[in-house]
């Protein structure tokens, strides 16, 4: 097995990942109007995903800086790439099992942090760009998204006080389909350039690519076409936490906490931060509850989810961290192709448990009754008695 | 300017968010009750008539529609801008 096999192999789980950050992450842009009924849970998924295809060439400024700005990247290996992703991957089946709508993003850079410690020692890491770029944004980035979500929330239920409530709620529920649109589209620039990133890097270790080159285009298409795909298989776990476990919504709602997050999301990587939409998202929608007088914010949920924001880098370096070393003290080929086996197994192992409490389109919006899951058998075992 | 946060920008995410992510769902708002304004011919009638199951969005007022279309075009055309953006920072 040459070097062009393992290449192939990081490449194939770079867009595994991609994959799954499409999945984890079709709620950041659809719950809420898929709670509000503005779209059917179906059309939802199916227009975020084809408008994630296109965002993901709209823009390309963000592509590489996402980890040659993190880690030394002459220390980097194929072995590293593809630890890292191994930890991504986990935290992310783990986290849509849970129905945590935790970053994507994070999943990846703790996972490469962390399998990069583990092979060259913390002095490979950018500590300062780590902060700088990823730490502080991410505390910051929920505060402002929530703060300008709630203050849409305020005015546009303000405003449209004289508009009888059902007109109001079909007037804004044509609203939130574009409101809706621009955070998939957003999605797109963001998320499917951080892969697109991270197989560049893998292409210059290898040598492929001479380091600084821009992402090739089988790259932006594969990339594009991984998480299109994914956010049409639609994470419906995590849908559910965001558009009915947080706040119960209503399309005024929806629509002001769309926009919040497609204003935030895009006005942060214009300016070079690649944030996390999933911080982003759940920031608006707490602040859509917070903006609306008598809305219930649970937040109980809420706190389960900052819980597993702050696991989250630490968490998915450590599996990062663990893949390296397994690999490493295997050694050559064979410590890879464990490695991949194991990811095999634990991702085969979370989807088979993941089916014994299906979320899907068709009980996605059941009433939140405090867990991920909708007790479907519970009522009815008890109309029968 | 700090070491560890770019005030900034910062700043501007804060202003220029709040303008196109709570102003133009406001601005969505303004048009919604413009357009839903009733007609000038019965205006108390139209709106009882609608009774409780009425989601008609269009009330029939000619200003009220006018005034409507002009933020939804604004609503839109700030979208359209936003969108150029990105591309043209490509």
């Amino acid at each position: 097995m040459g070097n062009d096999t393992l290449l192939a192999l990081v490449v194939v789980t770079a867009l595994a990942f991609d994959f799954t950050n499409g999945f984890h992450d079709t709620g950041n842009a659809m719950a809420t109007s898929i709670a509000t009924g503005a779209l059917g849970p179906r059309t939802a998924v199916a227009l975020s995903g084809a408008l994630n295809l296109i965002g993901a060439f709209l823009s390309l400024s963000v592509a590489a800086t996402i980890a040659s700005g993190l880690v030394a990247t002459n220390l980097v290996t194929l072995t590293v790439v593809f630890a890292g992703l191994a930890g991504g991957i986990i935290w992310n089946l783990l986290t849509w099992f849970l129905g945590i709508p935790s970053s994507s993003s994070h999943a990846l850079i703790g996972g490469v942090v962390g399998s990069t410690i583990a092979a060259a020692g913390g002095h490979a890491v950018k500590w300062h760009g780590l902060l700088q770029k990823v730490i502080i944004p991410a505390g910051l980035s929920p505060v402002i998204a929530g703060l300008v979500a709630a203050t849409g929330t305020w005015l546009v239920y303000r405003i449209s006080r004289g508009v009888h409530p059902k007109a109001r709620s079909h007037g804004f529920r044509i609203g939130q389909i574009g409101s809706a649109s621009m955070v998939s589209l957003a999605h797109g620039t963001n998320d499917a350039q951080k892969t697109m990133g991270i197989i560049t890097l893998a292409l210059i270790a290898n040598g492929s690519l001479h380091s600084g080159a821009k992402a090739p285009f089988w790259v932006i298409l594969t990339c594009a076409l991984a998480i299109s795909l994914g956010t049409y298989m639609g994470g419906w776990r995590v849908i559910r936490t965001l558009g009915k476990g947080l706040v119960e919504i209503e399309s005024p709602q929806g629509m002001a906490a769309e926009s919040s997050s497609a204003a935030v999301i895009l006005l942060s990587s214009h300016f070079g931060y690649s944030l996390s939409t999933t911080h982003v998202a759940t920031g608006s929608i707490l602040g859509t509850g917070v903006g609306k007088k008598g809305a219930e914010v649970r937040w109980n949920v809420a706190g389960r989810m900052a819980v597993a924001w702050l696991f989250t880098l630490p968490a998915a370096g450590l599996v990062g961290a663990g893949a390296y070393g397994l690999a490493h003290v295997i050694g050559g080929n064979a410590g890879i192709v464990v490695v991949l086996v194991l990811l095999l197994a634990v991702a085969g192992l979370i989807y088979v448990r993941s089916r014994r409490t299906a979320v899907s389109h068709e009980n996605v919006n059941a009433e939140w009754t405090g867990s991920v899951a909708p007790p479907t058998e519970a009522p009815k075992e008890v109309a029968a008695v | 300017m700090n070491d560890w946060i770019n005030l900034s920008a910062l700043w501007q995410i804060v202003v220029v968010g709040l303008l196109a992510g709570a102003g133009l769902p406001a601005l969505f708002a303004v048009g919604l009750r413009a357009l839903s304004l009733p007609g000038a011919g019965g205006a108390a009638g139209t709106t009882r008539a609608g009774a409780d199951d009425d989601d008609r969005v269009v009330g029939g007022s000619p200003l009220g529609l006018a005034v409507a279309v002009l933020c939804f075009a604004v609503v839109l055309a700030a979208v359209g801008w936003g969108i150029y953006l990105i591309v043209a920072a490509t």
